[in-house]
């Protein structure tokens, strides 16, 4: 794996500068962008790639990601296969093809998965550094899950926003005129839903999606967290009780059975408007908007979203589902690979696909906060800010194979789920989740 | 070469070697793997190293591990009784001359031809906290005034995920128990009837006696299917809630594929081999009944 150099770093920014200026006064084309990331990472002669990524969410996703990679195939004669797998398919996936070295040239995965095999993953750092001296810069979460020893490893695609899903109207009538901003505010808000027969839904069943990502910002957003930044446990804490005491009045508020709850529940208590809150990614209201049911039209005008509360500790503390794209160094053609990923994180590639994913894929690179996808609705803005305010997973300890392993092993949700609904008082449940975890952090 | 293919031993291990060639390809070597893995550390995209016992003792101490055990023994216990019995019941009751007999008996099938995971997403729906339409029914009839949390309270999970499991499992017991009712020659009845038994004791000393070989084997099928159960609990709970519908299955895919720890969830699954084996063992005793059903002693 080279390093990145001196020169090299002269090379893309003397790019992205050449850039800049022929593009002056108007946005580059796609075949000007091509020509770019053509020009850099010249394709092998006779390239062919193949891709995996994680299953649409939301049908424009797919549609406009397959759109876009026809369009490099019609420029560059690379055919390119994209398939598709359910998300949480794809990490063991990518697992094995590391291991046994063979399998799709790219992989767009989960979290810190570029963490758990990084010798086998090309450095990437000069396309991330093309796209990042072009695009305003990376935000900080991204190094965090792609770069290790001052390398990246992985190209960030952005994440899937969560934030809190609300009904307007309820909460006007509930006296809110705004959507709170602290725990305190929230709590009171549940509270006032709960009184007025829409209570909240947040899933406390083994759901990897909506259950990991609002049960670690209870956890984070009172102090506590899974491990140091040695890795060293420390979930058992004053904080974390504090967080497990919050948990259990915000659950009072809840409608019945979320201990049940998958990720698809809260999706359709929340559409057939048994509930006034909930957390989600944008597809609530992209399920609602595309609707010709004018029921759910309707439903969509009183969709409100928020960014969740800030908690004690005084900062945002979000975690959301992160997606690396991988180039494995057994692919044949790492140059046409690294055109490819570069031309997809383009402007004219990566605006449109947002828009037609209505923003359910937040951006890692700071110039697309002026897509006007954000602004054209004022209810997606919420989704715009998710790489800037989001803290890493195994927060705040290294990344690695025990912070993948303990939230597929569920520790944080069993953990809230066991003391929010009484079944363990709140240091049971925090020690039975320091021992699970300890077994993972301590290999 | 002529000599050896008239050799009726060589022929005979020569016609079985592509069975044994699949079976130690497909089923001894993923086997032994498994089994390795179990002593091992390995992750997934990582070779392990030898470890000896130390998953074993780990998982003997996690209280995640001995939930997992106590819901799949548990799981099993009950689902098998009860399929045992309605299954039994069913089956005597398709054996007798009714209207529509060829119907029936086809019907009782679908439960077992309908996919699992279809079946499964079936009972999603029906259990759904909000949506049940068990629960709409009774609400309606008055007989309730909330919706019924089926998923969301670890015994009614149980109960829940057991009576889906007992639906599936059900109409499989009972053919088989059927056929085997149908290998009861009608002399023995006859010679029972004339005797002045009463249909219980024609139950308990002709029926009972000549099924028991088709019981044990039926039993060891079924118990053996229920105690690998996942696809059911994966699709209606993902082992929840608070892990209180985990069975080894489960968690031992939970342990070893998201959650990358190859060698812990093959120790899982490991684990579950004592008690197959002992369902086995239960079913090579129970075909020794045979011999007492043929005159001589136990």
């Amino acid at each position: 794996m080279s390093k990145f150099t001196r020169r090299d770093f002269l090379k893309t920014t003397a790019g992205a500068a050449a850039a800049t200026t022929l593009g002056a006064g108007g946005t580059l084309v796609a075949g000007d962008a091509l020509a770019q990331a053509t020009g850099q990472w010249k394709p092998e002669k006779g390239a062919s790639l193949r891709v995996l990524r994680w299953k649409r969410f939301v049908q424009g996703d797919e549609d406009k990601w397959l759109e876009n990679t026809k369009l490099f195939t019609q420029k560059t004669g690379i055919p390119v296969r994209v398939d598709s797998e359910g998300w949480e398919d794809v990490r063991p996936k990518a697992a094995v093809a590391a291991n046994v070295g063979s399998g799709p040239d790219i992989i767009i995965s989960t979290f810190e998965d570029a963490h758990q095999y990084p010798d086998k993953l090309v450095d990437v750092t000069d396309v991330c550094n093309y796209l990042g001296n072009k695009y305003g810069g990376w935000y900080d979460v991204c190094k965090s899950y792609c770069v290790e020893k001052n390398k990246w490893i992985a190209v960030p695609m952005g994440c899937a926003g969560n934030a809190i899903v609300h009904r307007i109207g309820a909460m006007k009538k509930a006296g809110f005129e705004q959507f709170p901003k602290d725990t305190a505010g929230f709590l009171k808000l549940a509270q006032a839903y709960k009184a007025a027969g829409m209570p909240a839904g947040f899933a406390l069943g083994n759901a990897t999606g909506d259950g990991n990502v609002w049960c670690h910002w209870l956890v984070w957003s009172h102090g506590g967290k899974m491990v140091d930044k040695k890795g060293n446990v420390v979930i058992a804490s004053p904080e974390t009780e504090a967080a497990l005491n919050y948990g259990k009045q915000l659950y009072e508020t809840f409608i019945p059975g979320t201990l049940s709850w998958l990720d698809p529940n809260n999706n359709k208590a929340f559409l057939d408007g048994q509930i006034g809150m909930t957390a989600n990614g944008i597809s609530i209201y992209y399920a609602a908007k595309t609707s010709k049911d004018e029921k759910m039209k309707a439903m969509a005008e009183d969709i409100g979203h928020a960014n969740f509360p800030i908690g004690p500790v005084g900062k945002t503390t979000e975690l959301n589902l992160f997606f690396p794209m991988m180039l494995f160094k057994y692919s044949k053609y790492p140059h046409a690979a690294k055109a490819y990923l570069a031309f997809m994180m383009e402007k004219d590639q990566y605006e449109p696909w947002q828009q037609a994913a209505l923003g359910y894929v937040s951006h890692p690179l700071k110039a697309y906060e002026k897509n006007p996808l954000w602004t054209s609705d004022p209810k997606n803005a919420p989704y715009s800010n998710s790489m800037a305010v989001m803290l890493p997973n195994g927060y705040d300890g290294p990344m690695g194979y025990a912070s993948a392993a303990c939230m597929a092993d569920f520790i944080i949700v069993n953990m809230v789920a066991e003391a929010v609904s009484g079944s363990k008082s709140p240091k049971e449940a925090m020690e039975r989740a320091k021992t699970r975890a300890e077994r993972y952090y301590k290999l | 070469m002529q000599r050896l293919l008239n050799n009726r031993h060589f022929l005979g291990y020569l016609f079985m070697a592509p069975a044994g060639l699949l079976l130690l390809v497909f089923l001894t070597y993923p086997l032994g793997l498994g089994t390795w893995l179990g002593f091992t550390d390995a992750k997934v995209g990582r070779a392990g190293h030898f470890i000896g016992l130390e998953n074993f003792e780990y998982l003997w101490g996690d209280s995640v591990t001995r939930l997992a055990l106590f819901n799949t023994l548990f799981y099993t216990t009950v689902a098998s009784i009860i399929k045992f019995a309605l299954g039994l019941w069913l089956a005597l009751l398709l054996n007798r001359h009714i209207p529509f007999k060829s119907f029936f008996r086809a019907i009782v099938l679908l439960p077992f031809i309908v996919p699992t995971a279809l079946s499964a997403l079936a009972f999603w729906w029906l259990y759904d906290a909000q949506f049940s339409i068990i629960s709409w029914t009774l609400m309606k009839m008055g007989l309730i005034h909330q919706y019924i949390d089926f998923l969301g309270d670890p015994w009614m999970a149980r109960f829940s995920t057991i009576a889906a499991n007992i639906w599936r499992g059900v109409p499989f017991v009972a053919i088989c128990l059927l056929a085997g009712l149908q290998t009861i020659p009608a002399s023995l009845y006859e010679a029972a009837a004339l005797d002045g038994a009463s249909p219980w004791q024609r139950f308990r000393y002709v029926t009972l006696p000549m099924l028991t070989p088709i019981i044990a084997v039926v039993m060891t099928f079924s118990v053996l299917l229920t105690f690998t159960d996942f696809q059911l609990i994966y699709v209606l709970t993902r082992g929840g809630p608070l892990n209180a519908t985990h069975l080894m299955a489960t968690l031992s895919f939970q342990r070893a594929i998201p959650g990358g720890a190859l060698g812990e969830g093959a120790a899982v699954a490991t684990a579950m081999v004592p008690f197959l084996l002992a369902a086995i063992m239960f079913s090579y005793f129970g075909l020794q009944r045979r011999k007492w059903q043929q005159g001589a002693k136990d």
